[in-house]
């Protein structure tokens, strides 16, 4: 493994240096069909669950064929999208911002021959390689983050628990029956990298033990102020430890103050708080993004803590599916999760799907959790 | 034969979703094999012990990375996450396991070409593992070792005339919904504002200035496809202010059946003929839209411009032709005070190059929490501790009523002392003569 240099050279390393170029630009990577009719598109169907059609003004027609990605993927998977975007759609291919990828062809004779290619590809393990769906009113891909694949913080994986709920969600990746779109989020720890505060049902990793403090390391390796600030319950203060002959400047942390958050760690390398058992995941629901008919609004905690179950999750996706075929079999056409539960309310919600309520679930965050509470004797029993 | 066991995670590779095991597994097989002579510039077997890692982490419930790593490249303050395995003897291919944000084109189009180009290059000097993409937007090229950093950044920016994305305390790689590519409901031009933006402050992106991160996203649509308004400090939401264009005819065909309802967004379901008084003039948030003798009518004086009935009969329904942009600011995960979405800052401008109404309510922003706000705090943070008048104030913005859902219920109401006619400097003694102890 000999070094090749780039040309870089480490001695000047100022000199040559090409900086502030940002990204490509964006048109020369539109198929010829977008540039032409960018901006004049008249209407779009989706013609079965993966494919879409737009209209132009023109007349002219787009056909996009939606499939399945495992966000993380290795470059002979995007070679091989790259050779079907030779095949069959003049070398253009795209990405959608929940990770699945679109190729698009300029006439309906061309979707067919795609579909079929894209179906029959299969991964060494039996799984599809570019499952078509994720449009209209289904299930589409998990966003999701690092988990143990990279990250220092998580409390939960991600490729993994996504990988196991999309199996069990699939039917529904694969097709439109559901009253709206339902969007599932993951994240590996509550900094929330994505979509979970905002998602119909999300995925949290979540810890259920306070941070461990590396006395001896603590002053060296972090910032004090910094960690004590980092804190949103106030439960850490700066204070002198004694180890053996030494006094060490370090912090202490008020247990029972402490929910777990982890973003002192996140500061400060010596704290750190994963715990095989104490770690699992929280479950939330009713977020979505969109304007349409009802505000935007942030998903709720539904259940409080299910284990990590490696290497599938069940107790986690058997959750999920009973969330799902609840909405499905009660909630009304362009009904989202969220409108739905409220439309019904949230002590029926918990009815219908058979969730326990614990008082995990009643806020206590501060001056807003008032809010949350019932100011009304409007209840159902 | 594999490096390590990974008795766990082998069982992710049956079921029908594309699996990342066996992908990752492939692509540890193709370096084996090394068909192109490749002259890896990290382990051959990196992919193996990424594997190997992962089933550890599989095995103990926990993560395996050590805390941070601070690495880069020279003239910037961010791009890469450094990362080192906490089991490096165990792992060395992934002893540093760094990963590199790579900048994606607005609306994330690409020619076959300039992805196998890039497909090159990680392969050569990195793991040959991405995230396609980041939840911010990049191109995640995932694992490589701290001397091939420059390396890639002299290629990337040399042969392929490419940047890095963000990361650290600055502006971040911003993002955009598909928009006028191939979307009828997009109000303006997505991937021209957000490229132009990027490039525009491509200094506040690669140096870290700011008090904490920050993130700009642009959708088209209220209908929120890369959901700016939760995932960013500033968001950029498309909207028209003039009427709704109906097409009478096409309304008739939705209401005969020929035209399916949402696009056919519900065709898998058994939701009965389509009927527009459910279906769209009962839905209809404000009970403006009224249909009678077969003719559709909207008081658009009424209409919040949700999109309902736009995505229930795309044929018929049309976005207004005077259109812009709503900003709305402060979106963020709920570290430290809480999670929050975007406020309603301005409710319409338009987006017309070289987009300087635009780029003034950016620069006001920043001057104002560049200035005030403290250490790692959001944007988000700051309007909530000093307040959406201080925000108002600091911007030059006029207060109106599309800036709140309701008044305060609170009578806590600070007034300026030059409001107060007299002011606020007062004489005990004067008062006392009329009012005595
Ligand atoms: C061994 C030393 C450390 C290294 C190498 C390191 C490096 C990193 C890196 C590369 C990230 C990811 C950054 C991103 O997502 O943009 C991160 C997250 C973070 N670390 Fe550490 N860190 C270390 C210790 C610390 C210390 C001492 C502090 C505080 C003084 C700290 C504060 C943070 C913060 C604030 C983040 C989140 C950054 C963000 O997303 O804005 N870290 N760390
Ligand atoms: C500790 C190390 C961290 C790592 C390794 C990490 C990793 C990442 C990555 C890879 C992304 C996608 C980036 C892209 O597409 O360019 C991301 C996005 C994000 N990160 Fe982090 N992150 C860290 C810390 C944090 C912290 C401390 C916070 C908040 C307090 C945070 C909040 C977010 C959010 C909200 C997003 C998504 C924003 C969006 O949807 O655009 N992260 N993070
Ligand atoms: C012409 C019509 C539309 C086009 C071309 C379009 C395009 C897209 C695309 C390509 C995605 C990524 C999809 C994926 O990977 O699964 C997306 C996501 C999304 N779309 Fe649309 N969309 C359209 C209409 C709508 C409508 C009618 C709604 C809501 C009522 C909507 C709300 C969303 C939301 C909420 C997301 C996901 C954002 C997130 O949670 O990350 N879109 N859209
Ligand atoms: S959600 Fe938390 S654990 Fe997961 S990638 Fe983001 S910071 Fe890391
Ligand atoms: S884990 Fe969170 S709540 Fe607990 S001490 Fe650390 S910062 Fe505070
Ligand atoms: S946000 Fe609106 S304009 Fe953008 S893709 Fe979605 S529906 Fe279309
Ligand atoms: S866009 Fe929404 S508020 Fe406006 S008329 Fe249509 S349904 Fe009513």
């Amino acid at each position: 493994m000999a070094f090749v240099s780039s040309g870089y050279n480490p001695e000047k390393p100022m000199e040559n240096r090409i900086t502030d170029i940002g990204p490509k630009h964006f048109e020369q990577f539109y198929p010829p069909v977008i540039k032409a009719n960018k901006g004049k598109w008249a209407y779009h169907e989706v013609l079965q669950a993966g494919v879409l059609k737009h209209v132009a003004e023109s007349g002219d027609e787009v056909y996009t064929v939606r499939v399945g990605g495992a966000r993380l993927m290795s470059v002979t998977h995007i070679r091989e999208i790259c050779e079907i975007a030779d095949k069959h759609c003049d070398g253009y291919v795209r990405w959608t911002t929940r990770n699945n990828v679109e190729f698009m062809v300029d006439a309906e004779a061309k979707v067919k021959p795609l579909i079929d290619d894209l179906e029959s590809r299969k991964f060494a393990g039996g799984s599809y390689k570019f499952p078509v769906g994720g449009t209209g009113a289904g299930i589409t891909n998990i966003v999701h983050t690092q988990g143990w694949i990279h990250c220092h913080t998580p409390a939960t994986d991600a490729s993994g628990p996504v990988k196991a709920a999309m199996d069990v969600l699939f039917d529904d990746f694969k097709s439109m029956r559901l009253p709206a779109h339902l969007r599932v989020s993951l994240a590996c720890c509550l900094n929330m990298c994505g979509a979970v505060h905002c998602s119909d049902i999300a995925i949290l990793g979540y810890h259920r033990k306070p941070p461990m403090l590396d006395h001896e390391y603590l002053d060296k390796m972090c910032e004090i102020p910094l960690a004590v600030a980092a804190c949103p319950t106030a439960a850490i203060r700066p204070t002198k430890v004694e180890i053996g002959d030494k006094k060490l400047n370090s912090v202490a942390v008020k247990q029972e103050r402490c929910m777990f958050c982890g973003n002192c760690y996140t500061m400060c390398p010596s704290m750190p708080l994963a715990d095989t058992e104490g770690d699992g995941i929280v479950i939330m629901a009713g977020g979505k993004v969109s304007n349409r008919i009802s505000y935007p609004k942030f998903s709720k905690v539904v259940v409080a803590f299910l284990p990590n179950e490696v290497p599938r999750w069940e107790s986690t996706t058997d959750c999920i599916k009973n969330m799902v075929e609840a909405y499905a079999a009660g909630a009304n056409k362009y009904e989202r999760f969220g409108e739905w539960a409220e439309r019904i309310g949230w002590e029926r919600f918990f009815d219908v799907t058979g969730l326990e309520f614990t008082h995990h679930l009643i806020d206590d965050f501060r001056d807003p959790a008032y809010y949350t509470w019932r100011q009304t004797s409007q209840f159902k029993f | 034969m594999a490096k390590h066991e990974t008795p766990l995670l082998d069982q992710l590779e049956s079921g029908p979703w594309p699996s990342f095991v066996s992908d990752i597994k492939q692509e540890a097989e193709n370096r084996a094999k090394n068909a192109n002579n490749v002259e890896f510039q990290v382990k051959q077997d990196v992919c193996e012990d990424i594997l190997g890692v992962l089933e550890l982490s599989y095995k103990h419930g926990r993560t395996h990375w050590k805390h941070g790593g601070i690495v880069g490249v020279f003239g910037y303050g961010g791009g890469v996450i450094g990362r080192y395995c906490d089991q490096p003897e165990m792992f060395p291919g992934v002893a540093h396991f760094h990963t590199i944000r790579v900048n994606q084109p607005a609306g994330k189009f690409y020619n076959t070409e300039w992805l196998r180009n890039l497909c090159d290059l990680w392969e050569f000097r990195g793991s040959g593992i991405t995230n396609m993409h980041g939840s911010t937007g990049d191109i995640v090229f995932l694992g490589t070792v701290t001397e091939q950093l420059e390396e890639i950044f002299f290629e990337l920016t040399h042969k392929h005339g490419q940047d890095l994305g963000g990361s650290g305390s600055n502006l971040r790689t911003p993002s955009d919904c598909i928009g006028e590519a191939r979307c009828e409901y997009a109000c303006y031009d997505t991937q021209a504002l957000c490229h132009f933006l990027t490039n525009e402050y491509q200094d506040e992106l690669h140096r870290p200035a700011f008090p904490y991160k920050f993130k700009f996203k642009f959708d088209g649509c209220p209908n929120c496809c890369v959901a700016s308004i939760a995932r960013s400090d500033m968001s950029f939401i498309g909207t028209w202010r003039d009427d709704i264009r109906i097409d009478q005819d096409a309304v008739a065909a939705y209401v005969g059946g020929e035209y399916p309802p949402n696009a056919g967004a519900h065709k898998d379901g058994n939701w009965g003929a389509f009927d527009i008084q459910k279906e769209v003039i009962d839905l209809c948030p404000t009970g403006c839209m009224k249909y009678e003798g077969g003719k559709l009518e909207i008081n658009d004086k009424e209409c919040t411009r949700c999109m309902h009935c736009i995505n229930v009969m795309p044929r018929a329904l049309k976005k207004g032709l005077d259109t812009g942009v709503s900003i709305l600011v402060g979106a963020k995960a709920p570290i430290l005070d809480g999670a929050q979405m975007g406020s309603l800052l301005v409710p319409f401008v338009k987006v017309e190059e070289p987009y300087e109404e635009i780029t003034e309510v950016i620069e006001a922003i920043w001057d104002w929490w560049m200035e005030e706000g403290k250490n790692r705090e959001r944007l988000g943070e700051l309007i909530k501790r000093q307040g959406f008048q201080a925000m108002l104030d600091a911007v030059g913005i006029d207060p109106v009523p599309q800036h709140v859902k309701e008044p305060r219920s609170n009578p806590y109401i600070f007034w300026k002392e030059d409001e107060v006619p007299g002011g606020w400097q007062r004489d005990v003694n004067e008062f006392r003569k009329y009012h005595q102890r």
